[in-house]
């Protein structure tokens, strides 16, 4: 017999050694987040899928459930927080959604949507970032990095290349590639990595291709981030992913 | 000596210079521009362009969304688009057309036309257009958002859509949107038809001042079709001089350059274009409906060229250098865009699946397109990175520089009254400028309030009046 817990006073099931996010997830239960993704080990940086565990305060993506405890999500404080979070991380980078080709299919502007997230609220930094379009096939817009790490996993778990990894420290910490360089053009990253598909904004994009889904065909004009498994399907199955 | 403030964004500003024996011997307009695009776009990727510089303007994007992509599929080596490609960018085009025309007519001229230029400032808006002739006021809102429509079906969205990229564009249009669009078409082509009406109607009665007023002789510029066709999408560019001698047709506008140079004056930060050929002095130009409608041979659907032969036959030739000439000649292409709009509707290619293509890549493009206001050259290069090196946007406003300083010399000269700026001057000034449809009239003319700077200036630099309308 599974296992339960109570998350917003409704009952999830869970196997032994699962996170509330994964718990949730299968239940259908959205929880905010954006570092998130599981096919990947869980980061708990970004702390969106902060809930209140009994009364603590906890990432649900990192945090195990365990029988019959108390989780709390959707309320107004958690939501309140997150906005926050979610308009730091746009003020921090320079995310211009109206020229962006990632428009509708980026889970920043998503969750900001979902958030009620109406200005970014706080004055923007506009931190002077590189665009990396050395490589053929893909370009790198460390404007748009909110520094999730997903590249830097799936690189490392799956395509087991290390292409990207993190430099520098607090306001300076910035994504950089695996290149005596740091282009990425001296790298062996490829089009077909599955780091090369993970990057929940637009800061790691197919060349040559933005803008030819048009507006009412994209990701979130169709479905709110809440309705959608956390990330598009995977594609390139059978490459090994483990 | 003029300060750079009217930098300040939705002001226009307008120097009076008189000569020692108190006659306006120079006029100085001086029209926020949009330059800035041309070097933050340094390093973008080329294929996120075309979205991006349509953010210029948000009245007439559609123009600034197809120049860059015309300017793209060269880069992108789409030398010929698919038929359903080219035909939903020239729909969506129209659509554009049709609403940046409408929106000039009905809500930011016609009360200067309908009320008269000394009415009073409370009155010359749209909202009283609508207590006083609710019909034409209900049209002209209806006719704007047809044209909207148009742009959402076939951009995404009504302002700043995406549906032209380079190479073709990212959706067609399905069989229930064109029978949904055609059903109001033919009511969009009689109001239309309409509206042309009331300008011709104004020059038969008010034939000398309509004429008369800030009337100045001047080369043209314009596309025109290969067959001499008035074609506001694609075409070579015709340049005429006042008396209709061709200056050069069918020129290839790849090179542009070669007959077009921008002159730089100290005291503007919008540049002078001129034909090379003809020099600074003498090789200004206009552009926009009056140009393109006078040198034009043809209009290419039936109406609309009935309604150009009468307008070229007025007076025999009267209104083709008239500044209010602009009014009828925008009217007479807002005909032709419904027409177009509904042959285009017709069209099974619209909705075909073929929607793209690309060739050989090249490093560099020239977009031009007849936007509504005229004009418009995109040029850009672009690296083996797929990054914008260097872009040069030439816009319809910045054509019409020096005929829009000169329209409003004449006027000044017609009703400046001695050294002293009065009220009435400040409206006939507005009036003239507004004829040419600048960007700043879009920006800021929005029921009527046009924040408005007038200076007079005399022979020894001195300002002697000034005159500001908030």
């Amino acid at each position: 017999m599974s296992k339960t817990f109570t998350l917003d006073g409704k009952v999830i099931p869970f196997e032994e050694g699962e996170t509330i996010m994964e718990a949730a997830t299968a239940a259908g239960v959205y929880i905010p987040h954006l570092c998130h993704h599981p096919e990947f080990k869980p980061h708990g940086s970004c702390k969106l899928c902060t809930v209140s565990i009994g009364g603590r305060l906890g990432a649900a993506c990192t945090n195990r459930a365990e029988e019959g405890m108390k989780v709390e999500s959707e309320t107004e404080a958690l939501n309140a927080d997150r906005r926050s979070l979610v308009q730091m991380l746009f003020v921090e980078g320079n995310h211009v959604c109206p020229s962006c080709e990632k428009s509708g299919n980026c889970q920043l502007q998503a969750v900001g949507y979902h958030l009620g997230m109406l200005t970014p609220h706080f004055p923007h930094f506009y931190p002077a970032r590189d665009v990396d379009a050395s490589h053929p096939d893909m370009l790198l817009e460390r404007n748009r990095c909110i520094l999730c790490e997903l590249c830097v996993r799936a690189s490392r778990d799956v395509d087991g290349k290390n292409v990207f990894g993190i430099g520098g420290r607090g306001i300076r910490a910035r994504l950089i590639v695996n290149a005596a360089t740091g282009r990425l053009a001296d790298t062996d990253f490829s089009v077909t990595d599955r780091a090369a598909e993970v990057c929940p904004t637009g800061a790691i994009i197919r060349k040559r291709y933005g803008f030819t889904v048009p507006i009412g065909k994209r990701l979130y004009d169709r479905h709110s981030i809440a309705e959608l498994p956390p990330l598009p399907a995977k594609r390139g199955e059978g490459r090994g992913e483990g | 000596m003029i300060e750079p403030v009217s930098r300040v964004e939705g002001h226009g500003k307008v120097t009076l210079l008189l000569d020692a024996d108190n006659r306006v011997h120079q006029v100085r307009l001086h029209i926020v521009e949009f330059r800035g695009f041309e070097k933050f776009i340094q390093g973008r990727p080329y294929w996120e362009v075309p979205v991006l510089v349509q953010r210029l303007c948000g009245i007439c994007p559609v123009s600034h969304h197809l120049a860059a992509s015309k300017a793209l599929d060269l880069i992108v080596g789409a030398k010929q688009l698919t038929p359903t490609a080219e035909k939903l960018r020239r729909l969506m085009h129209l659509g554009q057309i049709l609403q940046s025309h409408a929106l000039h007519f009905f809500h930011l001229a016609s009360p200067d036309l309908l009320f008269g230029f000394d009415a009073e400032v409370a009155q010359r808006n749209v909202v009283h257009v609508a207590a006083v002739a609710p019909e034409v006021a209900r049209k002209g809102v209806l006719l704007r958002k047809y044209g909207q429509e148009i742009i959402r079906h076939t951009a995404g969205k009504r302002v700043h859509g995406t549906g032209s990229v380079p190479g073709g564009v990212n959706k067609n249009l399905t069989r229930a949107e064109r029978v949904a669009l055609l059903g109001e078409i033919d009511a969009i082509v009689e109001w239309s038809r309409e509206a042309v009406g009331i300008v011709r109607g104004l020059f038969e009665k008010h034939a000398r001042l309509y004429e008369s007023f800030g009337r100045f002789e001047s080369n043209r510029l314009g596309l025109v079709r290969a067959d001499g066709a008035l074609d506001l999408y694609h075409g070579g560019l015709r340049a005429t001089d006042a008396q209709g001698k061709t200056l050069f047709d069918h020129a290839d506008y790849q090179h542009y350059y070669e007959l077009i140079h921008e002159e730089v004056k100290p005291w503007s930060y919008m540049k002078f274009p001129f034909i090379v050929e003809q020099g600074t002095e003498a090789g200004w130009y206009r552009v926009g409906p009056l140009a393109r409608v006078a040198q034009c041979d043809f209009i290419p659907t039936g109406l609309a060229e009935a309604e150009r032969r009468a307008f070229l036959g007025f007076d025999n030739g009267a209104a083709l250098s008239a500044p209010l000439g602009y009014h009828w000649a925008r009217m007479i292409e807002m005909l032709h865009a419904a027409e177009g709009i509904k042959e285009l509707l017709l069209d099974n290619d619209l909705s075909g699946g073929d929607l793209i293509v690309r060739g050989e890549r090249q490093l560099r493009g020239v977009g031009v397109i007849e936007a509504p206001r005229g004009t418009l050259i995109h040029h850009y290069r672009v690296n083996e990175d797929d990054q914008i090196v260097s872009a040069n946007l030439i816009v319809s406003t910045t054509h019409n520089n020096q005929a829009m300083n000169t329209a409003v010399r004449e006027v000044a000269r017609q009703y400046l009254d001695g050294r002293t700026l009065t009220e009435g001057l400040l409206n006939h000034i507005e009036v003239a400028i507004r004829a040419f449809d600048p960007c700043l009239s879009c920006a800021t003319h929005a029921l009527g309030k046009m924040p408005l700077e007038l200076e007079l200036v005399d022979a020894g630099g001195a300002v002697i009046d000034r005159l500001v309308r908030g």
